[in-house]
């Protein structure tokens, strides 16, 4: 078998990680790639930097698919913290829940997690899309910098805390939100992205005027002392 | 003190001040605390409080001009046999982080210059790799910060050597802050930011938080380098004991331990002059946990913060560092502060060799600023020219005095040859008071 270009199946209960990720990242390296046993790897397929389609079938420890470029990976089952950190391209659809800082300062590709996203989910985003099928946890999108965070269940507290230009979307409530973060008007085009980037998750069924907008109020851009009790 | 002042027998209070009380003036005027560049002011506890004791009766010195004294070093051998390439610099000299943002790119453009002249390493900063830098750097290290801006992997593997930075002399603790006068379209843009705006850098890292955590994030960087480039990690000197303790327990090649005289583009004094410690009392600290760990000169350990001469860089070396590095020194020696700009600094409030308001992008040498006009003052091929120069310099000045211990190597150099002047340094470099056998506090640990 032509680990290279064939369709292959790793298994990790025979390779070992290092074999796994450079088979990934090898020159050339095209087709589809199974892998079997991650049993909590940490460091799964980081760094892939191809055309991809991974598949890895199980549960996930941190930084799985963590700075991927251009790869389609799919984790049947949860991640750990930092599933798809400062992804640049690509995609990244986990099946089951996520750990903290999901796609923490991610600056492309798309982000789905269909199950729930723990605390920090999309901190300092950069620009990535990320869709949470269902709830994330506390000061998600915290300093998120640019990219669109999309909610279908409910936020916990400090939403968007020091947010710059992130846009984010949130279907059910919100605990609190965090400083700077406001809500705002949906206006058409923001229906529309909103949709998009829903279809594109694989939820083209959402009525999008059942979410919420937030953003930032920019008033925290410019440091001045009567923010102090802001800070 | 004024001569009206001494005429008159007037007492200034060591309390209080004239630059204390300028500062209350300041804060009840403005409302806003005092941001500046630079590191700790303040006389503290330094390399000028320890002496070499050179050879006598029983050290045989080297000849000054004929015998060799090595200076190379190898930088990241932890993990050579698993494929990781140590970095060999031919000077145990290198130039500390600092980032595109807060220096223009022409002056990262002559510290790689300079820098690749004499054969050691540069260092990026918060913001990411600018092509300037990258071209013109032999040896470059890639920062990897909490705020990741510009954090790009093409450009992890681009580096020679990655630094996962926890903190910094000037603040540790703190994270960083760029004022939006800096913040230009192409600074903006490479920080995903609004122009303009005041960017503030996150202080701890967004995705773990311990040291364990970061034993998992290491794992990760080797992973996406296929296991080909060293990782240092950086901390600002606070615990140091205990954090070179954490940092190879996590799989660091390299420990970076930054004193509070490091310097910073831009933070609040009072965390400049008031956390961290200073240089002296850190490296002992680290020295003693690689010592125990049985990791020293396995794992190499990168001492900077007030680092100026050749004396600095070889007592710094004598207490257990593997190489320096010089931030501030080697601005300087691009231009920055310069006397022939004396009119430019007094007319902005300050005076040539005073200048710290490197926040405010308004640094007549160049060197610390985004402005178009300013930053062409400085020309990268003569201002590394004299960075090389620099450089050159305390390195043979490192190579007069390990001759003079009878040393064929800088790394030869050892606690044993030096004494402190004070009770103060001789309690925190671990070394004998002069002329005696005495250090406070020998028997107690950290």
């Amino acid at each position: 078998m032509n680990t290279l270009t064939d369709n292959t199946t790793f298994d990790l209960e025979s390779s070992s990680l290092r074999e796994v990720n450079r088979a990934l990242h090898a020159p050339g390296v095209s087709g589809a790639k199974t892998i079997l046993h991650p049993r909590g790897a940490h460091a799964l397929a980081a760094g892939v930097n191809a055309e991809l389609q991974i598949t890895i079938e199980g549960h996930v420890g941190y930084y799985a698919a963590g700075m991927n470029q251009q790869a389609a990976i799919t984790i049947a089952g949860n991640a750990g913290v930092g599933v798809a950190e400062n992804m640049m391209s690509g995609s990244v659809r986990v099946s089951g829940n996520a750990s903290q800082s999901a796609g923490a300062t991610a600056h492309g590709g798309l982000l789905v997690i269909e199950g729930d996203a723990a605390a920090r989910c999309g901190i300092s985003m950069k620009g990535v899309d990320i869709v949470v099928g269902g709830s994330v946890g506390h000061m998600s999108a915290f300093m998120a910098q640019a990219g669109r965070l999309v909610v279908r269940g409910d936020a916990g507290e400090a939403l968007g805390d020091s947010i710059y230009e992130t846009r984010i979307y949130v279907r059910g409530s919100v605990t609190s939100l965090g400083a700077d973060c406001t809500s705002k008007e949906m206006r058409p085009e923001h229906h529309q992205e909103l949709a998009e980037l829903l279809a594109s998750a694989g939820y083209p069924e959402d009525d999008t005027s059942a979410y919420t907008r937030y953003g930032s109020a920019r008033q925290l851009y410019h440091f001045t002392v009567d923010n102090a009790d802001s800070y | 003190m004024t001569e009206q002042a001494t005429a008159h027998g007037l007492r200034e209070s060591a309390t209080f001040d004239r630059t204390t009380m300028a500062e209350i003036r300041r804060a009840a005027s403005t409302g806003v605390y005092d941001i500046r560049g630079g590191g700790s002011k303040r006389r503290l506890p330094h390399f000028d409080d320890l002496l070499f004791l050179g050879a006598s009766m029983s050290r045989y010195p080297l000849e000054g001009y004929r015998e060799r004294c090595g200076t190379d070093v190898l930088l990241g051998t932890r993990f050579a046999e698993q494929g990781v390439r140590p970095m060999h610099l031919d000077i145990p000299v290198t130039i500390a982080g600092m980032s595109f943002g807060a220096l223009s790119g022409r002056a990262k453009d002559a510290l790689g210059r300079g820098a690749s002249a004499v054969g050691t390493s540069t260092t990026t900063g918060d913001g990411g790799m600018t092509d300037e830098e990258r071209g013109q750097s032999k040896h470059l290290v890639y920062q990897y910060l909490p705020s990741r801006y510009g954090m790009n992997p093409d450009h992890l593997r681009m580096a020679d050597a990655i630094e996962v930075v926890l903190g910094q002399g000037a603040k540790p603790g703190g994270g960083g802050m760029l004022l939006g006068q800096k913040i230009t379209s192409r600074v903006a843009k490479m920080r995903t930011l609004p122009e303009g705006i005041d960017q503030r850098s996150a202080s701890r890292h967004p995705d773990w938080t311990g040291p364990d955590d970061l034993t998992i994030k290491i794992q990760e960087l080797r992973e996406i380098t296929d296991w080909q480039v060293p990782i240092y990690v950086k901390v600002g000197a606070s615990r140091t004991y205990y954090d070179t303790k954490l940092a190879v327990h996590a799989g660091a090649d390299v420990v970076v331990v930054d004193g509070m005289q490091g310097s910073t583009a831009a933070t609040q004094e009072v965390f400049i002059e008031h956390v961290g410690i200073p240089t002296l009392a850190a490296i002992p600290q680290a020295a003693e946990a690689l010592r125990e760990l049985g990791m020293e000169r396995e794992v190499q350990l990168i001492v900077s913060g007030g680092i100026r001469h050749g004396a600095d860089v070889a007592k710094a070396m004598a207490l257990g560092a593997d190489a320096v590095s010089i931030g501030t020194a080697a601005l300087v020696a691009l231009g920055d502060n310069d006397p022939r700009y004396a009119k430019d600094y007094e007319a902005l409030g300050s005076a040539a060799g005073y200048f710290d308001d490197y926040q405010d992008g308004t640094d007549p040498s160049g060197v610390t600023t985004q402005d178009p006009e300013l930053q062409m003052r400085l020309d990268p091929e003569a201002g590394g020219r004299r960075l090389a120069n620099f450089l050159g310099v305390i390195t043979m000045e490192a190579q007069t005095i390990a001759r003079a211990c009878g040393k064929s190597h800088i790394q030869h150099l050892e606690p044993e040859d030096l004494v402190a002047l004070t009770v103060e340094s001789s309690a925190m470099a671990r070394v004998p008071l002069a002329g005696t056998s005495w250090i406070p506090g020998a028997a107690t640990g950290y």
